[in-house]
């Protein structure tokens, strides 16, 4: 693997994540359990989407076949994607999908706080853009989860299940490869952020009455294009249009 | 080659006559999101910066700064768009500020005031200024603004976020 294309890797791993997790929170439109969480999911999945669109752009620039961010977006199949499994998975009851933006957007502040150093100038813009954004969804998540765990017995209850259910995808956020190493300097080096990232999710759990899971098997693949039976299921619906019409455009 | 008959100064006063697409009291310009324009013997360079980076606004600022200096005769046009330096709402001019509070729209704090993430601050009602308010949704009818209630005159009003 050469410099380039691990860095081509590493933006789509960053954008798959960004534009995955948003298919999923936009998927709560209309849905949501009041009003103003409709629009707040779908605020987060925007940011998301605008994320996406700037990784999967400067991927495309990386890659210098002329491939656009639509092109990234629509015309790889599945064992070409790379986020994580936890974004892929089916949104649950609201308390799951909470569970979800809580661990992840702990962990996205952490991240984009580091990628802001990066030695590659464009991705520490793009970092010092969204950790704002990021600093958004970790509130809303965390006020969420003290709100719900900390609440009914049913909500408790709910919120239990989504954090316990959720936790054996999040070891997958901590992995490196051959793909961070060949970038030292460029990536971030997750796995020195997990200690802080388990201080604050347990912090938040116990305010909420919460148990924090006990260390089990962690699911992984995804980062390397081995996903669930469900990112085939949004990338039908997602990519149906430049699949059924491949030369439609706007 | 093309020759350059506007200055930079002419671009910018051109383009700070384009309202922003979602709160047309203010312009890009007050808002902070045109950055800079470059003259050149081979055109003009438009640089223009989102707010959020999921502003469903920028291909239509994009493109009312394409068609603001087509009417005008300039040409040919370049608009980029650039995610560094990060936007934030300290750009926004004292003037921009006060012309939100009339529409209704409580401007945004100082950015010091979201350095802690969990921070809860004192957001004045635009219409009476009290400050006994409440917030009701965290988002709004947009990405960079959030849901109030005045407790005071009972008025509900959106707060523009700050954003460091």
């Amino acid at each position: 693997m050469t410099q380039q294309q691990a860095l081509y890797k590493y933006c789509l791993r960053l954008g798959d994540n960004a534009l995955v997790q948003s298919y999923r929170l936009s998927e709560w439109c209309s849905n949501g359990p009041i009003l103003e969480e409709d629009l707040a999911l779908t605020n987060f999945a925007l940011d998301m989407t605008g994320r996406a669109q700037a990784l999967l752009t400067y991927a495309g620039k990386i890659d210098g076949n002329n491939k656009t961010d639509d092109d990234l977006a629509y015309r790889r199949g599945e064992r070409e994607f790379y986020n994580i499994l936890m974004h892929e998975l089916p949104y649950g009851d609201f308390a799951n999908t909470i569970a979800r933006l809580f661990y992840s957007a702990t962990f996205e502040y952490l991240f984009f706080s580091g990628l802001m150093n990066s030695t590659d100038e464009t991705l520490a813009a793009i970092a010092a853009k969204s950790i704002k954004e990021v600093k958004y969804h970790m509130a809303h998540a965390t006020d969420w989860v003290l709100r719900l765990g900390d609440g009914t017995e049913e909500s408790h209850r709910r919120m239990q299940n989504g954090i316990s259910e959720n936790w054996m995808f999040t070891g997958e956020m901590f992995e490196m490869d051959e793909v961070e190493t060949l970038l030292a300097g460029v990536s971030v080096v997750v796995s020195e952020i997990k200690a802080k990232w388990l201080s604050q999710v347990s912090k938040v759990m116990a305010e909420a009455t919460l148990t924090l899971p006990t260390d089990t098997y962690m699911q992984t693949g995804g980062r390397n294009g081995i996903h669930t039976e469900y990112l085939g299921h949004i990338l039908s619906e997602m990519q149906y249009l430049q699949r059924a019409y491949p030369t439609a455009t706007w | 080659m093309v020759k350059s008959k506007h200055t930079r100064e002419q671009i910018f006063d051109l383009l700070s006559a384009i309202p922003d697409p979602e709160i047309p009291v203010v312009s890009i310009r007050e808002m902070g999101m045109l950055r800079e324009v470059f003259v050149t013997d081979q055109g003009y360079e438009i640089i223009i910066t989102p707010t959020y980076t999921g502003c469903p606004a920028m291909g239509l600022i994009e493109a009312d700064v394409k068609m603001t200096l087509e009417i005008a005769g300039v040409k040919p046009v370049k608009v980029s768009l650039v995610y560094d330096p990060a936007w934030t709402t300290d750009w926004m001019s004292d003037v921009a500020k006060e012309k939100l509070r009339k529409y209704g729209i409580a401007p945004p704090l100082h950015s010091s005031c979201n350095q802690d993430v969990f921070a809860h601050n004192i957001i004045q009602c635009p219409r009476c200024h009290s400050g006994d308010t409440v917030m009701l949704s965290r988002f709004g009818s947009t990405a960079c603004k959030s849901l109030y209630k005045c407790n005071d005159c009972k008025e509900p009003f959106e707060y523009f976020k700050c954003h460091f």
